[in-house]
């Protein structure tokens, strides 16, 4: 499994050659570009002015981080909760681990938290010897799989039903052998049998969370299938593990990125269950309430160019919008946050030089931005990266050095007229009566999959000139 | 009587190279609509390679020089909503350091129109003398839809064109693929995505495919070319002033 950014070319030319992934992939448009605008069509609002009050949101929060999530620390802390601070994946894994530690847990349940994904946490706790079971149904296939997630709110989104049946199979192996699995609600049905035992069974709860509230302390999560309820309610003690941009001024403001979020990644107009989270309970709920707060790289990007890249609500609609991800789906990106996000997000969290692939693998068609709920100028920031790449001398020889030749020229118009003057002739000349060049040494990726129509044979500048 | 409106007509590097054609097409609607129609001599490219390539000083350097080229003008006119895009979104972008220039880009951006857009909007054009008995589809580039906010304009002129018959693409705001430099870096899912589109122009029956920006076209008919497919491409510009050179890649 491709694990790094830079292995991209590679990573997206296998994936292009797996039929099996570009079936699944197909899946994109009519499950969630559909369902995404008939959402928005029934939402009868201003959608616009809803994506505007978002980015406002988003900004403000953005602006006033520090300051929000001491807020957000000090009502988690007023009501019984406590909060951890992480300043990278290692960090965050230890301070889970010793949480995990001091509530003596062994086997620890786990809503669908990308942070978690981010950290790469659960082979660390099975390192230290505790066993980590996810229940959101797609973690749980992938979990057993032993891959990461390809889509952010979709993980197993590049499996088939037969697929999720064979593993289920070699998993399950106490079952028989002859069950019946083919159909979807087999499949829910056995995971859901299975992780009822493992819900009652565990000490401790993860989740991640959607929004913060600063104001009320509340972390807010949505899920469809309920297991973030079982998941943070079952166990003695629930973590919530999460990104610091995640904060936001109080429940009103979470209300209206929720109002955007479901409909822009599910295409629902609310999620089946939508969890505020108070703190811990006497009651029902857990006794033990921790919020993990990871920066692992964004507050670096506070400040810059890229900024708004920590917007996202990581609702997905750019990636099921995006004609790269459409073909090459998530795995191929080699990083945890796949497609426009992740072009936009991982050269800033994992460094230029080895995510830039991300960032120029895009025609800059700008679906994403239009989309993208909170209005993240995405292919803007993915500029900005290719420039950081250019600038820092990061960017490949041969392709500065061709860009700057013609660049030389393009700069030098007399000159310029001279060399198009007989690569026009040139390339007629050896387009011959055919009207099109099959082969020639370079583009080597023109010619690679396409021919070139010949051009007329004069320039447009000469003609011209000779008309007038 | 009004003077005639001084168009200043950014050719493109693409057309002037590979396709005159369509130039002198621009040149003939222009004029049709009433315009005095000027090509600066000095013009190149817009820089917008360098642009996206984030080579930031020569995409500078050259629309410091497109600006000098046309600022004069009461309007510049391109045939090519990816070049238009540029210096109407970009150029402010990319002079936002340089203080001199900077205004003098925002006015170029204000009065910068891809070619159907400006002739429908600006010019009042509602319709064409021209003649093509064919099935068309329009496929427009992204730059044309997302940056110039084109989307009827070229509709309602094709539909004028006695003999043209249009059909929509099912996914008609779906990218081409092509992305200039991103065709050469990354041919595989440009491939991917060029078969995709074809496979929605071949699902119409059309038989010419005509578009605004004639990177995609070059990329969308040298894969059909590629591939042995008989469907004909040409800018738009062509089919509206009834032009009646071969099409793109054909003899």
């Amino acid at each position: 499994m491709n694990q790094s950014p830079r292995d991209f070319p590679a990573a997206s030319k296998a994936a292009l050659a797996d039929e099996s992934l570009k079936i699944a992939l197909g899946r994109l448009k009519t499950h969630f570009g559909a369902n995404r605008a008939l959402a928005i069509e029934r939402f009868g609002g201003d959608w616009e002015a809803l994506r505007e009050q978002g980015r406002a949101i988003r900004d403000f929060a953005l602006t006033h981080l520090d300051t929000l999530l001491e807020q957000f620390e000090r009502t988690v802390t007023a009501r019984g909760g406590t909060v951890h601070w992480a300043r990278d994946a290692k960090e965050a894994r230890e301070v889970v681990l010793d949480i995990l530690k001091d509530a003596g847990a062994k086997t620890v349940t786990k809503g669908k938290s990308m942070v978690s994904e981010e950290i790469a946490l659960n082979p660390f706790l099975e390192a230290n010897g505790l066993i980590p079971v996810e229940t959101d149904l797609g973690e749980y296939i992938i979990q057993l799989r032993k891959e990461p997630p390809s889509h952010i709110i979709a993980p197993a989104f590049h499996l088939h039903k037969e697929q999720v049946a064979q593993t289920f199979r070699e998993a399950h192996t106490h079952l028989d052998s002859a069950r019946n699995l083919d159909e979807r609600q087999a499949l829910v049905g056995e995971a859901r049998q299975l992780l009822r035992a493992q819900f009652e069974a565990a000490d401790a709860g993860i989740t991640g969370a959607n929004f913060l509230a600063a104001e009320e302390g509340a972390a807010i999560i949505v899920t469809n299938e309920g297991n973030g309820d079982l998941t943070r309610l079952l166990p003695k003690t629930h973590i919530v593990l999460t990104g610091i941009e995640k904060v936001c001024a109080d429940l009103n403001d979470a209300a209206v990125l929720l109002r955007l979020l479901t409909r822009s990644a599910t295409g629902q107009d609310i999620s089946s269950y939508v969890s505020v989270m108070l703190g811990p309970s006497d009651d029902d709920g857990p006794k033990n309430f921790h919020v993990v707060l990871v920066d692992n790289g964004r507050s670096r990007l506070i400040g810059g160019e890229a900024e708004e890249v920590l917007r996202c609500i990581r609702c997905s609609a750019c990636l099921n919008h995006c004609p790269i991800y459409g073909a090459v789906g998530g795995h191929a990106y080699g990083a945890t946050y796949p497609g426009p996000i992740g072009a936009a997000l991982n050269p800033g969290v994992l460094g230029v030089a080895n995510a830039a692939h991300l960032a120029n693998a895009s025609t800059f068609c700008g679906r994403c931005a239009e989309v993208c709920p909170v209005k993240i100028p995405l292919p803007a920031i993915m500029r900005h990266w290719r420039a950081r790449e250019h600038a820092s001398g990061l960017a490949p020889k041969s392709f500065v050095a061709g860009l700057g030749i013609w660049a030389f020229f393009a700069k030098r118009p007399a000159l310029y007229r001279a060399i198009t003057g007989l690569a026009a002739r040139f390339l007629k000349m050896i387009g011959g009566k055919r009207g099109h060049i099959a082969a020639l040494p370079l583009p080597r990726g023109w010619f690679a999959v396409r021919d070139l129509p010949t051009p007329q044979g004069k320039t447009f500048h000469e003609m011209w000139k000779a008309k007038r | 009587m009004t003077s005639k409106p001084r168009v200043g007509l950014f050719v493109t590097c693409l057309v002037d190279l590979m396709r005159p054609s369509v130039g002198f097409a621009a040149v003939k609607l222009l004029e049709q609509a009433g315009c005095d129609v000027f090509v600066p001599e000095t013009q190149t490219c817009c820089g917008q390679p360098a642009w996206n390539a984030g080579a930031d000083k020569d995409a500078a350097a050259l629309a410091r020089s497109v600006i000098d080229a046309f600022e004069g003008f009461d309007y510049v006119v391109a045939p090519s909503g990816s070049c238009g895009g540029m210096i109407h979104v970009h150029y402010v972008e990319v002079l936002r350091d340089d203080a001199a220039y900077l205004p003098r880009a925002k006015a170029l951006a204000a009065k910068t129109y891809e070619l159907i857009q400006f002739l429908v909007n600006v010019r009042g054009m509602k319709n064409v003398s021209a003649h093509c008995q064919t099935r068309a589809c329009y496929h427009t580039s992204c730059s044309s839809l997302r940056e110039m906010k084109v989307k009827d304009e070229p509709r309602q002129l094709l539909d004028t064109v006695s003999g043209l018959q249009l059909s929509e693409l099912k996914e008609a705001e779906v990218c081409c693929g092509f992305g200039g430099l991103f065709s050469v870096k990354y041919p595989g899912i440009s491939e991917r995505m060029a078969d995709d589109k074809i496979a929605d122009i071949r699902s119409t029956g059309a038989d010419l495919l005509v578009g605004p920006d004639l990177g995609c076209l070059l990329h969308l008919a040298g894969r059909m070319e590629r591939q042995g497919n008989p469907v004909k491409v040409r800018h738009i510009a062509e089919v509206l002033a009834d032009m009646r050179d071969p099409a793109l890649g054909e003899p």
